[in-house]
């Protein structure tokens, strides 16, 4: 009886009077608070005043922040970013497949399947170890130089494909990791019930491995959308290209700064969102 | 009598470690053999040997007068005759606990949902987990995770039942209810083999007590005999630090 009265009190106790505790944790945040304003608003004021002061200012502001030519060419350039768009549109499936694929490829263990581990293995070392935008150029020129027939000589298949044979590769290497990750515990159990190995990997294994490996990925895919820009070096006319059609049209960068923010309002939230699960995940573990 | 599960001479090697020196062991059908020892002796090891999750270096495991331990023979059958639950649960975490239920039964037996739902729906209702049925492990408590992991291994419908000590990690006040389990199986004239420190719950249920000791079965015999008057010097000083 006196033991609930107890805890009684103690639960009711903050809303009326804080203790000792509780006043000296409120003002250090407030006190954190007033140092962390202090200090953006210093460098935010060092910035604005600091930077117009340099010689070259002027001139900077008018190539690259000029408010005419930033309106004039933005619907332009969001138009032209739904090639990039596209362009990631089928190219991530593609890879999440593909990806998958040399992933369990890598993990073979069956002798008569050796040469597919060896083709995991070697796919992943290659494609891994090669800049992207070298795989663009000798697969985005090489191929359609064999004559092919419309469409099949456009850059912009065989471009997109140099993308899924790079980004396929990293995919790979973070699914085998998720493989690995999961403890050897859960394939004993699989086995203890007489579960084979493939069933124990389709229905055991790779359903927690490929949650583990959501963040990851992600990133992988983040990057993905950026590296699309890439393919302008070989012809599809995608948002960087068409900054730079806009940048000679005008004669000035600011189509350039316009392209960026682009990218940076789909790549920000899709970061921050990656962030997020890889938190929940981390939280969830421990 | 002849044995369900015998095993002769069987020895197990981790590198240069050799776990299992030497194992003779008869578990006749409808018996519960209770393995006892201190962490280390071995009792996990030959559990896992038994239902052919180790390969054994030496020796013979006979099942049914079939010799099991053959090397190249293909454990997947054996292993739907000998369940094995852990002591660490290991239920499947992205699965429901019907659907870690089900899964070998409808992958390995080939029955459907439909097939297995009214058997599945008995056991955990028999086991007092009737309304968790759709839950996730990571929402049971750990005893339920454990009657959820029994019944796993029943579904498959095994002749011989295997426990590692599946109390070990479990909060005293929910080791009951897992005993509770046992003792139900044991009245269904389960066969089984536990490795156990439950020594009380042994003495209650055990048909035969097997002490090992670095490896080696050091004595065996009926939990009344081993308890109260141990032959060997080192089994008496186990069991006075135990009881």
């Amino acid at each position: 009886m006196e033991e609930t009265s107890l805890q009684k009190d103690s639960v009711e106790r903050p809303a009326a009077t804080p203790t000792r505790r509780e006043v000296y944790e409120a003002e250090v945040r407030r006190r954190s608070n007033r140092i962390a304003l202090i200090s953006v608003v210093s460098v935010a004021l060092a910035i604005v005043v600091l930077v117009p002061l340099a010689p070259g200012w002027e001139a900077v502001q008018r190539s690259f922040f000029n408010g005419r030519v930033f309106v004039e060419t933005f619907p332009g350039l969001l138009e032209a970013f739904l090639m990039n768009v596209m362009i990631f549109a089928w190219s991530a499936p593609l890879i999440a497949i593909t990806g998958l694929v040399i992933a369990l490829c890598r993990d073979t263990r069956a002798p008569a399947l050796f040469p597919l581990r060896l083709f995991g293995i070697a796919y992943t070392d290659i494609f891994r170890g090669l800049p992207v935008v070298l795989v663009i150029y000798i697969i985005g020129f090489g191929v359609p130089g064999l004559g092919l027939p419309r469409p099949w000589n456009s850059p912009y298949i065989w471009g997109t494909l140099a993308l899924v044979l790079v980004y396929s590769a990293y995919v790979a290497e973070v699914i085998r990791s998720g493989i690995d990750s999961i403890h050897q515990s859960q394939r004993s159990a699989a086995a203890s019930l007489g579960l084979s190995d493939q069933d124990t990997m389709r229905y055991v294994v790779l359903p927690q491995a490929i949650r583990n490996v959501v963040p990851a990925n992600m990133n992988l895919f983040i990057a993905l959308q950026k590296d699309v820009a890439l393919l302008s070096f070989i012809g599809p006319v995608e948002i960087f290209r068409q900054a730079g059609v806009y940048k000679s049209l005008y004669a000035n960068f600011t189509p350039y700064v316009g392209a960026a923010l682009i990218f940076l309002a789909l790549t920000i939230p899709a970061t921050r969102y990656a962030d997020y699960l890889m938190n929940k995940q981390n939280r969830a573990r421990t | 009598m002849t044995a369900k599960l015998s095993l002769r001479g069987v020895r197990k090697r981790f590198d240069y470690h050799e776990v299992c020196k030497g194992i003779d062991l008869d578990v006749a059908e409808g018996e519960m053999v209770c393995l006892i020892g201190a962490s280390g002796s071995g009792k996990s090891t030959l559990l896992r040997c038994m239902n052919l999750l180790e390969p054994i270096d030496d020796g013979e495991i006979w099942l049914d007068g079939k010799d099991i331990s053959e090397p190249g023979l293909d454990p997947q059958p054996v292993r739907q005759q000998i369940g094995i639950v852990f002591q660490s649960y290991n239920l499947f975490p992205h699965m429901t606990a019907v659907e870690n239920v089900m899964l070998a039964p409808r992958r390995v037996r080939g029955l459907s949902r439909d097939d297995l739902r009214p058997r599945v729906t008995q056991l955990f209702t028999r086991f007092g987990l009737g309304d968790r049925m759709e839950h996730y492990p990571d929402q049971l408590s750990g005893g339920q995770q454990q009657r959820v992991a029994i019944i796993r291994a029943l579904a498959m419908e095994p002749q011989i039942m295997l426990f590692d000590e599946i109390t070990s990690a479990l909060d005293p006040e929910l080791v009951g209810e897992v005993l509770d389990v046992l003792r139900d199986l044991r009245k269904q004239g389960m066969t089984m083999v536990l490795a156990t420190h439950e020594m009380g719950f042994a003495r209650e249920l055990a048909d035969k007590v097997c002490f090992l000791d670095a490896g080696r079965i050091l004595e065996q015999g009926p939990p009344k005999v081993l308890f109260s008057q141990p032959r060997e010097k080192r089994t008496k000083a186990f069991l006075s630090r135990v009881l």
